[in-house]
């Protein structure tokens, strides 16, 4: 069976020949009902290979090569007419913000069943119904009251129930999920995910889970992918790429989780800041900061493959880092 | 370390504070003849107490809307509580000398989330520096240059660049300003207000490393207040969590981790995402935190809590001390159940 999806040497541009690579060649596929953490600080482009895939680039940004290849269809080139009857209904996507999803002047209700028929010639009533249904099925209480409210009566954590109801409505093969428990509290952020992953084991639904929390994603992907700088430094399973990760950065964003130090002693850090997009040193863009670089890294290091797993770097980490 | 004999340096006694709209002569006469509603007011702090001692790391833990901010600000001195007072080196903050509360105020410094707005956009960085200290006379006369770059140096924020702009940094340099400044007061004491909430993992470890040393350095004494766990069990010798409006649980933090007493401090602990290598499901502590403006009767928790009795519906707990230097608000410690017991029943309890 050919995978869900396939991103083939992904670049995203901002601004024609200005050099700006927000994503850079990035390469993954995902299979049906997988999950594929997509890691990275702010900056690095997991964002904006996201918005590439549901074609949502803001101008100037363009997709300026590469294929995404989704059930067959290149989302890269396909027309707009296409990618409005897939948005929706076989893509959906779910952000940070649930305020950015919700019309804050229109009723939860009408919202929902404007998404049912958007996609689906069915008479009104029905598709009240599936609103109704959908609310039920995220945990929202009264779903059938609750349709005739509007997003500011609902609290964070609702809110962002009723964006998963949306993203969840026509049960989708690929959802894109953009941090969306960032912004929560930490015991609603588990009820979130909780829900989130039984419904998306329910319906065999793919996931991109895109986010900077690495506890997050060892708990919820099958796959992880670290970006850095618009590139791929490096992916695998969870146990290859959080238990012993071979590139440095990798390696430095997990020693630097407080739970993965010592109380009272000094946190392992990663000095230096990410570098700015359009300031990028030549070779390896995480050279500037990296104990391990030498003079050869100021070539660009290409994925190395060692068995699924891959990662970009000259001289990679060995042995695991949990030590706790 | 500090010293346990020591009087706290800081101490918040009975501390409430209210939020709403002051009503006014007309809305006073409405209500007078029952024609209005009373205005909805926001318990914030409901008869909070801490006490902060000198050289120590007090974290203070809990949930969006839960108060953690006010408290932190109501002990800062920048909000007055409606009732309780404030304790500062042994005497009541309202009976100072003018001097006195001056020097208590600049003693006292604030870091707060977001880095870039707690800077003026239109002015250097050396300005922003420099601007409190000249205010209150503490640059001795011809040493501004040097003043200044000592303090961005503490920082760990290279003096070079202080011809700068906020805008030309990144958020973690950003907040290293926002430290230089707190610090060029020369104050003995810090509230961090989730001071590293905002910034990517890796330049989180670097602020919160850099506080750590400055601890040692300069002798601070800081009140970090976080919804993070992990920070806070990083970074503190003593935690407080609260829960709308209310402190539940008190200890130093082995105690906290190792025996959380209160079964909210329970469910918060175990929703603690923590990197794993095998793939787990999420469980998830039932409903979301009630609103403040209506807080529930008796004990908050109780209509999310597990192990609710009757009693929890009509009588708030008080916080008793459960083990040495380990406080808890629970009636559950009342019912002949050790905190052991607690803590199995927990472990087994279905839904946390």
């Amino acid at each position: 069976m050919s995978a869900l999806l396939e991103v083939r040497n992904l670049v995203t541009e901002f601004g024609k020949g200005l050099g700006l690579l927000a994503v850079n060649g990035v390469s993954f596929t995902l299979d049906r009902g997988k999950v594929l953490g997509l890691v990275g600080e702010s900056g690095s482009g997991k964002s904006v290979t996201g918005f590439s895939i549901m074609r949502l680039l803001d101008k100037p940004g363009r997709i300026a090569s590469g294929q995404i290849l989704f059930d067959g269809v290149d989302l890269a080139t396909t027309s707009e007419g296409e990618m409005r009857r897939l948005r929706g209904k076989r893509i959906a996507m779910v952000f940070q913000d649930p305020m950015m999803t919700l019309n804050p002047v229109l009723t939860v209700g009408t919202q929902l069943i404007e998404a049912v028929l958007a996609h689906e010639a069915v008479p009104k009533e029905v598709a009240r119904q599936r609103a109704r249904d959908a609310l039920g099925l995220v945990g929202i209480p009264s779903p059938e009251e609750r349709l005739s409210a509007y997003p500011h009566e609902f609290s964070g954590g609702m809110r962002q129930r009723v964006a998963i109801a949306i993203a969840l409505l026509h049960r989708p093969d690929l959802i894109i999920a953009d941090e969306p428990t960032t912004a929560l509290d930490v015991t609603i952020q588990s009820q979130i995910i909780s829900e989130f992953q039984r419904l998306t084991e329910q319906s065999k639904t793919a996931v991109i889970w895109i986010t900077h929390d690495l506890a997050i994603v060892s708990r919820l992907a099958d796959e992880i992918a670290v970006m850095y700088a618009g590139r791929l430094v490096e992916t695998g399973s969870v146990a290859h790429v959080l238990g012993t990760p071979r590139h440095p950065y990798t390696r430095g964003l997990i020693m630097s989780v407080p739970s993965q130090n010592r109380r009272g002693e000094p946190l392992r850090q990663i000095p230096g800041i990410t570098p700015a997009i359009n300031r990028l040193p030549p070779g390896c863009s995480f050279r500037a900061r990296c104990d391990r670089a030498t003079e050869g890294c100021s070539a660009m290091p290409e994925l190395s493959w060692e068995g699924a797993r891959a990662y970009r770097c000259f001289h990679p980490v060995e042995g695991p880092t949990h030590e706790r | 370390m500090s010293d346990e004999t020591m009087p706290p340096m800081i101490e918040a006694r009975n501390i409430s504070r209210r939020f709403g709209a002051k009503p006014d002569l007309a809305t006073k006469i409405a209500l007078k003849l029952r024609l209005a509603k009373p205005p909805s007011t926001v318990h914030a702090l409901d008869d909070v107490s801490l006490s902060i001692r000198k050289g120590e790391v007090v974290g203070l833990v809990g949930e969006s809307g839960c108060g953690k901010s006010t408290l932190g600000r109501v002990i800062a001195g920048i909000l007055e509580p409606s009732e309780g007072q404030i304790i500062w080196r042994g005497k009541d903050r309202n009976s100072l000398s003018p001097k006195e509360r001056h020097a208590a105020a600049l003693a006292t410094q604030m870091i707060f989330q977001n880095p870039m707005a707690a800077l003026n956009p239109r002015m250097t960085i050396e300005d922003i520096v420099s601007e409190a200290p000249r205010a209150h006379g503490l640059i001795p006369k011809g040493e501004r240059r040097d003043y200044v770059d000592r303090y961005l140096r503490l920082a760990g924020f290279d003096p070079t660049l202080k011809g700068r702009y906020p805008h030309q940094f990144s958020g973690g340099q950003r907040q290293r300003v926002n430290i230089a400044r707190a610090l060029a007061v020369q104050p003995n004491f810090l509230v961090c207000d989730e001071s590293v909430a905002a910034l990517d993992v890796s330049i989180q470890a670097q602020v919160i490393n850099l506080f750590m040393e400055l601890r040692e350095r300069l002798d601070l004494t800081y009140l970090f207040v976080s919804h993070d766990l992990g920070v806070v069990e990083h970074i503190s010798d003593r935690v407080a969590i609260m829960y709308l409006g209310r402190i539940v649980e008190e200890a130093p933090v082995e105690e906290v981790f190792r025996r959380p007493n209160h079964p909210y401090t329970q469910a918060l602990l175990s929703e603690i995402p923590r990197i794993e290598l095998t793939r787990r499901r999420f469980k998830a502590i039932q409903g979301e935190l009630p609103s403040p403006l209506n807080p529930p009767k008796g004990c908050h928790f109780h209509p999310r809590c597990p192990f609710a009795m009757e009693r929890c519906r009509v009588e708030a707990p008080a916080k008793r001390e459960i083990a040495p230097r380990h406080w808890s608000a629970c009636h559950l410690n009342d019912e002949n159940v050790t905190s052991a017991g607690i803590g199995a029943i927990a472990a087994s309890g279905a839904s946390i």
